[in-house]
């Protein structure tokens, strides 16, 4: 599988460091405001991946999360996710519970009796596929990147294994791996969509409560879920401008 | 399963609730020890400086001292971020291949400019007319390493030392912004990561800096103190005031600056007040409260304010001072402790604790961070004994030109 990435060459490094500086002292006469990093989305016809999440629909089977751990061999201990389900549970004296064990793979309870509950419901998290992606901006050897789709992807060969990244995502979805001393995260099972196949959480939800597909198409799927729903991101004052988009997302969710 | 112990400790006494993946804290005691040691080799070289640029003599004995100590730890610098890395052998990507975004990836050429031009430099230009001197004394296998070190520039015609003088003067000029630089920029890569409440502050440079500069003084105060404990000599008292001085206003900015974030962050209260009240109270409360503030500010706040308007005996003097400097270095290392650990305790979901116990025994990070504590401090005894202050030729008279 090819992925379109740009290795950069000791030459492109001077070309671009004298590019950068000069474009720094330029950029910040002509355009002082123009943020240090954002991607670009694809002009014409190229595809643009985002996903939604209805919560609504999830049941906290967590098979999405427990697909995931064996599609992508991640590590089995409960401290390494690419992918997991959270249960929030907001009682009538509105203290708001927050579990996620073993990423919900290990199933949840409910240790709050039923008459005591306001709200209770289930958020599957993954990455965000941001489109001003912190992670991509803080790593020092451009590690890790967006592929032309918007997906934010990981050179493992390439990798540090400095864990900037893991500490600029606001959201928690990367994790060293212990093994490889390189950072893993969810790659929406680039793998698979190369192979025209969908993500594995998406074939694995039995309510259907996870969507994806292409945002440039005003008609996929997504899009017009997007369009019909009243849907959130997450952490929206950060401006990091996510993909993943919730439906009925409670403003307790962080 | 050995290797997830701790994990699965940390797992069992979690505080409400963190995402999966952050119950492993992937920045430890060795990214602590990475601020610490670069924060000892601007503040020590600023200490140089205050000599040099500012012309204030009464430093003139811990000149070289400050210099050299700059040198031997920042040598190491580099290490504890090395060595903490997943993959330590790929970190020379970082210089040929940095990403031009990343704050971190250009700490690489901020060092190598510190290093190579500014502190050999300066060392060098100090140095040379002392080693053709010494290589003139020497002989044999000693002979040949002074006579390399001065690069075969053997003049020692007062014209040249006066050149020397002048061009140490200008890099001495050029390495202050330098070590500010060096510095503001280690915090800076704390203080832009906007996911992180408790790092994320236009303030961190700033912090950074003067606590560097309070360490650097108080680490160099104290190395002073040894070496001429160790030498037998008598410790020019008058020197030692005037760094205490020093040390005293450095400290009282830097605790301004501090108060102020944290005043700041109380009074704007945002959403993520909350949960760093409850860290700062609960996790942190004996490293913040009392390491960082009580032994590593007020306590050396109070002795130092007193000793500005009460002189006793020299030799109480010089032992406040030595406890002095032993409780700021602690002090600063909780700080970075404060910042680097502290910050990764609480969720980014603000709604729980992770804890991070150090593992005295058998963590591989203890003893790294112990080992680049320590190799400075041998690298330094190599550095004085290759190159003695105290038989450097006298300085040039001053002339008022310069
Ligand atoms: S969710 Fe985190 S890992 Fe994913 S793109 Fe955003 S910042 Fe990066
Ligand atoms: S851990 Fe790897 S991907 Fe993440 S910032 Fe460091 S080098 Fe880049």
């Amino acid at each position: 599988m090819a992925i379109e990435k740009k290795n950069f060459s000791r030459r492109d490094f001077i070309k671009q460091t004298s590019m950068f500086a000069g474009g720094v002292v330029f950029v910040s006469l002509i355009n002082p405001m123009k943020v240090v990093y954002a991607t670009k989305k694809p002009e014409g016809k190229g595809k643009w991946y985002g996903i939604a999440i209805d919560i609504e629909k999830c049941i906290g089977c967590a098979n999405c999360a427990r697909t995931c751990k064996i599609e992508n061999d991640v590590h089995k201990e409960p401290f390494f996710f690419r992918n997991w389900v959270e249960q929030y549970t907001i009682t009538n004296d509105e203290e708001i519970l927050v579990s996620s064990p073993n990423g919900g793979i290990d199933g949840f309870e409910q240790p709050v009796p039923e008459e005591d509950i306001y709200k209770t419901f289930f958020v599957p998290k993954m990455c965000n596929h941001c489109t001003k992606s912190p992670c991509t901006q803080v790593c020092p050897v451009g590690a890790s990147f967006e592929s032309p789709e918007g997906i934010a992807l990981v050179d493992q060969t390439y990798c540090i294994g400095c864990g900037y990244c893991v500490q600029a995502c606001p959201y928690g979805c990367r994790y060293i791996d212990p093994d490889k001393g390189v950072v893993d995260k969810c790659t929406l099972c680039y793998h698979r969509l190369k192979d025209g196949l969908d993500p594995a959480c998406m074939m694995a939800c039995p309510t259907h409560a996870r969507i994806y597909g292409d945002l440039n198409d005003k008609e996929s799927e997504v899009s017009l879920f997007i369009k019909e729903h009243n849907c959130a991101v997450l952490k929206q004052q950060l401006n990091t401008v996510p993909k993943l988009y919730y439906n009925a997302l409670s403003q307790e969710v962080h | 399963m050995n290797k997830f112990e701790t994990l699965y400790e940390a797992l069992a006494n979690l505080d409400g609730f963190i995402y999966p993946n952050e119950i492993a804290l992937n920045w430890d005691l060795l990214i602590v020890m990475y601020p610490y040691i670069t924060g000892l080799v601007a503040g020590a070289f600023i200490l140089a400086s205050l000599n040099r640029v500012f012309d204030i003599k009464a430093l003139r004995p811990t000149y070289e001292i400050s210099l050299l100590t700059a040198l031997a730890f920042m040598l190491v610098a580099t290490m504890p971020l090395i060595s903490h890395l997943g993959q330590p052998f790929r970190f020379y990507e970082m210089l040929i291949t940095p990403h031009l975004t990343s704050a971190m990836a250009i700490f690489g050429f901020v060092y190598l400019w510190y290093l190579m031009v500014v502190l050999l430099l300066e060392i060098w230009f100090d140095y040379r007319y002392d080693m053709v001197i010494w290589s003139k004394e020497k002989k044999g296998f000693m002979r040949f390493v002074y006579r390399a070190l001065t690069l075969w520039v053997l003049d020692t015609s007062h014209e040249s030392r006066k050149t020397d003088e002048k061009i140490g003067y200008f890099i001495t000029v050029v390495g202050i912004p330098s070590a500010f630089l060096l510095h503001g920029y280690v915090g800076f890569i704390f203080g832009s990561i906007k996911a992180n409440p408790w790092w994320s502050t236009v303030m961190m440079p700033v912090i950074f800096l003067f606590s560097a500069m309070v360490s650097g003084i108080a680490l160099v105060m104290f190395i002073y103190m040894g070496v001429n404990y160790l030498r037998r000599q008598k410790t020019d008292i008058f020197c030692l005031d005037t760094i205490a001085k020093y040390l005293f206003y450095i400290l009282i900015i830097d605790f301004t600056l501090e108060s102020l974030d944290q005043i700041h962050r109380i009074y704007e209260a945002d959403e993520s007040f909350d949960i760093l009240k409850l860290l700062v109270r609960g996790k942190l409360f004996f490293t913040f409260f009392i390491m960082q503030i009580g032994l590593g500010t007020i306590i050396p706040l109070s002795v130092l304010g007193f000793l500005q308007f009460k002189k006793p005996r020299e030799r109480i003097r010089k032992i406040l001072y030595a406890i002095v400097s032993v409780c700021v270095l602690v002090g600063i290392f909780y700080m970075r402790w404060n910042v680097v650990i502290g910050g990764q305790l609480f969720s980014k979901s603000f709604y729980g604790f992770t804890s991070y116990k150090v593992d005295l025994i058998g963590g591989i990070d203890v003893w790294l961070s112990v080992l680049w504590f320590v190799i400075p401090f041998f690298i330094l005894a190599f550095l004085l004994w290759l190159l003695p202050p105290w038989k450097k030729a006298e300085d040039l008279p001053q002339e008022k030109s310069l």
